[in-house]
């Protein structure tokens, strides 16, 4: 196989991670492998841990224990290169975090030319080719504030995506919409799965995992509980946290 | 405040508040005694020679005042928002003038002498003036922006550095600051002008207290623009400076604006080291012949008409920002 240890070699793995907030622990034991251009959806009650999880990945939190190797480096507290590791690791949030002073071509323009040292034209092209991916190119000279919330979080995911990172996490981004929007979100992350792109997803959209998730994993009490794919993780729970979760969010 | 959409009743068109209100202003009138002011002489045909027209007198007087102050706030009510809030401003404003006129000046003064007091006063005075506040504003801005961060940062020296300093110099009169670094400097060796210790005041002084400004404006922008930013790469320089500042500009302008109207004021303190500003001159030009007050209510008139154009330009700003976000 031509590049079979780029996809043996997992790009992202925890070894016995713990994290506390005072007391509070919110991650227990976290092990987990996350291969290239494999998509992962993490689901579980709320306060279970997903987005604490999700969140260490690019260093947003901090874990106290245990090893988290992304792209082949470390996190931890004293690395020198947090910030080359993030310019790989594309983040999605809820909330979108767009940069409400710049105009959305701005928004997609930020990354590649202040960090990845592209010259604006060059930035600039990629920009609108990352928005005419995500379908709304027309929007480019606007304000965040003058979209609509999917929108917004289509512009977002251009945002990342035009850092050309190696692995998306995506932050519960359907969770902030209106109902009529989660659509076209989801529709432009199951491109951008179709595209090769690895991905981790926290996120409730059982449909856009079923669909899209090579392997969902179910959190509960700041544990992985059980992940499988989806076929076997809807079709045959093993836990009963699982079952109970599954039949609260599917009736 | 945002308005609601249902109307009340203005109560000037309720005639119990009407009357309630005339009551007042009778006994309001009555109690001050205006028999001996301009109001009594202008009343002489009716009451006679005021000081001795007794209660009669005192009660005419009232009256009439009474009648004339309720009648004009009825026929201003009928008027259109923008009228009242002129008319109201050009009746305060005669007033203001008749305090003024009623200490008897003799306003010819300030335009006697060659070159004249009023242009000494304008030329010099006001020159200085703007020339210590916008050095002193524009110092005191910097000195805010590494204040802010050094309050925001981690690091124990920048923070108890910053801190301190925001402490001592918002804790301090500026008075006293203004004395402490012209005569205390000197002690340490270093000779200081008059006009660079009075600048060095105002911008420690205004420094510490816009850094609060900017340690607020800098905190109110959302978690979430520093965790979009990090998750991008960017490094902590470039977030502030790119994302971060942009964003509080908005929010500090206007707070910054009346720091600066302040200072403006402020800046007549230093006035106690001599140097030639508007407040100086004031005393120095009107002790000459005792007259303090012409002098003074020059000075007065310069400072207000300066604070309404730096107001102007505040509203300016702030309406540009408000049409970019």
């Amino acid at each position: 196989m031509h590049n079979s240890s780029s996809i043996e070699n997992p790009v992202i793995s925890l070894k016995g991670v713990n994290k506390w907030y005072g007391d509070f622990q919110a991650l227990k034991d976290i092990n987990l492998e996350i291969k290239l251009k494999e998509k992962i959806v993490i689901c579980g009650p709320s306060g279970s841990g997903k987005s604490t999880l999700i969140r260490c990945l690019n260093r947003l939190e901090a874990h106290q224990e245990g090893s988290i190797e992304v792209c082949g480096i470390e996190l931890h507290e004293k690395m020198q290169d947090v910030d080359i590791v993030r310019q790989d690791i594309g983040m999605v949030f809820q909330s979108f975090n767009l940069f409400p002073h710049l105009t959305v071509l701005e928004n997609c323009m930020a990354g590649p030319n202040w960090v990845r040292g592209i010259d604006k034209n060059e930035a600039k092209e990629r920009a609108l080719s990352m928005l005419k991916h995500v379908k709304i190119p027309e929007q480019a000279d606007k304000y965040p504030e003058q979209l609509s919330g999917g929108q917004q979080q289509r512009v977002a995911i251009a945002r990342s995506l035009c850092m050309q990172p190696k692995v998306m996490l995506f932050d519960e981004p359907t969770s902030a919409l209106d109902p009529e929007m989660v659509s076209e979100v989801l529709d432009t992350m199951i491109d951008l799965a179709n595209s090769g792109m690895t991905m981790i997803c926290v996120t409730h959209e059982m449909g856009f995992a079923r669909q899209v998730a090579d392997r969902i994993i179910f959190m509960d009490g700041g544990e992985i509980v059980e992940q499988n794919t989806p076929e076997e993780f809807f079709n045959n729970p093993q836990n009963e946290r699982t079952k109970t979760f599954l039949n609260q969010i599917l009736s | 405040m945002f308005v609601d959409t249902v109307i009340e009743d203005k109560s000037l068109h309720k005639p119990a508040f009407l009357l309630g209100l005339s009551i007042a202003v009778l006994a309001f009138f009555f109690a001050f005694n205006f028999t001996n002011t301009i109001f009594g002489e202008f009343l002489s045909p009716v009451i006679g020679n005021p000081p001795e027209s007794g209660f009669f007198g005192r009660l005419v007087v009232s009256f009439v005042l009474s009648i004339i102050f309720v009648l004009n706030l009825l026929l201003i009510s009928f008027a259109r928002l923008k009228i009242q809030i002129l008319i109201v401003w050009i009746e305060l404003f005669f007033l203001f003038l008749a305090f003024a006129y009623s200490f008897d000046l003799e306003l010819a003064y300030i335009f006697i002498g060659e070159p004249s007091k009023l242009w000494l006063m304008i030329s010099k005075g006001l020159f200085t003036t703007i020339y210590i506040s916008a050095v002193s504003i524009a110092i005191a801005t910097a000195i805010a922006i590494v204040g802010a961060i050094a309050k925001l940062s981690n690091n124990g020296f920048a923070y108890a550095i910053a801190s301190f300093y925001t402490s001592l110099f918002r804790g301090l009169p500026l008075l006293l600051q203004i004395y402490l670094i012209y005569m205390g400097l000197p002690q340490l060796g270093f000779m200081i002008d008059a006009i660079p210790s009075g600048i060095a005041a105002l911008s420690l002084c205004y420094g510490a207290y816009m850094t609060e400004i900017f340690r607020a404006g800098i905190q109110s922008i959302p978690k979430g623009q520093w965790e979009a930013s990090r998750a991008l790469g960017f490094k902590f320089g470039l977030i502030l400076r790119k994302i971060i500042l942009p964003q509080s500009i908005p929010i500090i302008v206007p707070p910054t604006g009346n720091q600066f109207i302040a200072m403006l004021k402020d800046s007549s303190l230093v006035s106690v080291l001599g140097i030639w500003e508007i407040m100086f001159l004031a005393k120095k030009l009107g002790a000459k012949d005792y007259n303090h007050l012409e002098m003074l209510l020059t000075a007065a008139m310069i400072y207000w008409t300066l604070t309404i154009i730096l107001e102007m330009i505040q509203a300016r700003i702030e309406r540009k920002y408000q049409q970019k976000t």
